[in-house]
């Protein structure tokens, strides 16, 4: 069918306006919601300011204070111990059920079930968690402790949440419970992503089980792995919830729970300097874009030479 | 050992794997039913019968059904926005060329990665300035934009939506909108559906932006709410009312997944395959 020229352009235009009227809503929210606290959030990390009345600027003070803020590095400490036992025991999981359940021999049946299964936990609101958590962990009448000296493994309770030590791990594993199905899923949809070709031509030359993961799956699960390893950091450097309920909110036993974000919470909202706890928040975003990115670096250029 | 007996062990440690897993869920629900006299002392898998007791003790602190119909209420409004909203803007940048469309799609992409955290103080002095605290507005009309879901359903969109289909209604004379109401919408209606569930979970779950703009407790969301809990005295010497709390809150969620745990997973592996 043909179409007049100058029909052709009107309607290219129209179609062209269209478009801008489709984006409008999402834009302005955008820019209203997203990009402006962004920024607004910069502007005041130059500020000194409470929340309230006019913001004064006093350059770059802030972030020089953060520099050699004890209680922040301090914070940032404890969020990167908490994570990384965390992730390790989250992927350690997952990568040994995405090779049980992708082994070509062993042909396991109920992956569906299992990914649901594992995946439940992730789905709870991390305030559920933090109380169902705070009450099976509990010293004295926890339901932990209780199994533990039923089975004689304890003479008495341990205070899980009590003691600096116990509390950052007890923290770490709940949150590898609650990510782990997660993991698994990701690292799973990655595995059917291969072409069964790949599996089927190493079994032909007789490569062993951990041959083929070590050479075949591996290496070209990396970019899903990557994203599974940059996502759980930059939510793990996020982590609030969990240990802001669980503790008293500033961080119990010793601060040891005290994370990054409940710093900069505590710091904005309880002492009332919000213009201290954006830069806060801006370096913990530096901080952030440099792990992800020596993880990046570490992934990909590691094992390549 | 051949074959048969080694999957049989993997079978059975990924079975005691699953019943750690859900272990806790367990001990909550049986828990709920104790009285805290009995929690305290031991442990068992049996319910109890004190299941009313605690009720009145969690009633006695706050009214849990506000705190449901409150996140409910919130959680369906994102969903039901960002939806229609993601999937409008998903379409325009999928099918129309205009000025403007690479810089929004970048800043799509940048936001992406951008923690959530960066923009909170920001956010809540813009709240602030527009008197909008302890109002759910600044709780609900920024899911119009999101931009993890808008990105996945352009994806979508790219690879699902014939484009011979909106050039035949076009000659038919529908007009854009019409077009996108009558024929885009239900086509991308599986990919609405798998980010919508993703969207309504996570504002159900929302804790630190309700925690810093609510502060008058009829308006609490659920996991607020449950939040105050931690300065009543009352509540924290009665167990199994924590726990008949945090099981109320958590079976909305289990029984939601019971019947759409395909789609909730098909959405996550989605969201692993797009890198």
């Amino acid at each position: 069918m043909r179409i007049p020229g100058n029909l052709g352009t009107r309607r290219r235009k129209n179609v062209n306006n269209t478009g801008y009227l489709f984006v409008l809503p999402f834009v302005i929210i955008f820019l209203i919601f997203s990009i402006y606290p962004v920024i607004r959030t910069l502007y005041l990390s130059f500020t000194q300011y409470k929340g309230y009345g006019e913001p004064v600027l006093i350059g770059i003070d802030n972030y020089k204070r953060v520099i050699k803020d004890a209680m922040f590095w301090r914070a940032l400490l404890n969020t990167l111990k908490i994570w990384s036992v965390n992730i390790v025991v989250q992927l350690g999981l997952a990568f040994l059920l995405t090779i049980i359940f992708s082994d070509l021999k062993y042909r396991m049946k109920g992956v569906g079930i299992f990914r649901a299964l594992f995946y439940l936990p992730n789905l709870i609101a991390p305030a559920s968690v933090a109380f169902l958590f705070a009450a099976l962990l509990d010293w004295q009448f926890g339901t932990l402790n209780q199994i533990l000296i039923d089975a004689k493994v304890v003479k008495v309770g341990i205070d899980w949440l009590g003691q600096p030590g116990t509390a950052q791990l007890a923290v770490a594993i709940i949150g590898a419970w609650m990510w782990f199905g997660n993991s698994f899923i990701m690292l799973m949809a990655g595995v059917q992503g291969i072409s069964k070709d790949y599996f089927e031509a190493a079994a032909i030359d007789g490569a062993g089980r951990w041959k083929v993961f070590g050479s075949i799956t591996l290496p070209l699960l990396k970019p899903i792995l990557l994203y599974v390893a940059i996502t759980s950091l930059i939510g793990g450097l996020q982590i609030f919830d969990i240990p802001f309920l669980i503790t008293d909110g500033i961080g119990k036993p010793n601060g040891s729970l005290n994370t990054a974000v409940m710093y900069l919470y505590n710091t904005a909202f309880n002492y009332n300097n919000v213009g201290y706890a954006s830069s806060i928040a801006y370096f913990l975003f530096i901080i952030i874009a440099i792990a992800s990115g020596i993880e990046y670096k570490i992934m990909y250029h590691k094992k390549e030479d | 050992m051949s074959t048969k007996v080694k999957k049989t062990i993997l079978y059975i440690a990924i079975i005691i794997l699953s019943v750690i897993c859900l272990c806790p869920f367990l001990l909550m629900m049986v828990n709920a039913t104790r009285s805290g006299r009995e929690i305290m002392t031991s442990f068992t898998l049996i319910p109890g019968n004190n299941i009313k007791d605690n009720w009145n003790t969690m009633s006695g602190y706050f009214n849990i059904f506000r705190g449901l119909l409150n996140s409910l209420f919130i959680a369906v409004c994102c969903t039901i926005l960002t939806a229609y909203f993601s999937a409008l803007t998903a379409y325009a940048l999928a099918i129309y060329k205009f000025r403007g469309m690479k810089i929004i799609f970048i800043s799509i992409l940048i936001f992406m990665m951008i923690p959530a955290q960066l923009g909170l103080l920001g956010f809540y002095d813009l709240v602030n300035a527009m008197t909008l605290t302890d109002n759910y507005i600044p709780l609900i009309i920024p899911a119009i934009a999101s931009p993890a879901t808008v990105f996945f359903l352009r994806q979508y969109t790219l690879a699902t939506l014939p484009k011979a289909l909106l050039e035949a209604a076009r000659i038919d004379g529908a007009n854009e909108i019409r077009i996108f109401h009558k024929i885009v919408l239900p086509i991308m209606a599986p990919g609405i559906a798998t980010m919508s569930i993703g969207t309504f979970i996570g504002s159900w779950n929302n804790y630190l932006t309700p925690l810093i703009l609510l502060y008058s407790p009829k308006k609490f969301t659920l996991p607020i709410m449950m939040g105050s809990m931690k300065a009543s005295q009352d509540i924290t010497s009665n167990q199994g009312a924590i726990y008949l709390t945090v099981a109320i809150s958590v079976l909305p969620i289990m029984i939601a997944f019971a019947f759409c745990s395909k789609y909730i997973i098909s959405g996550i592996s989605a969201g692993g395959i797009k890198e």
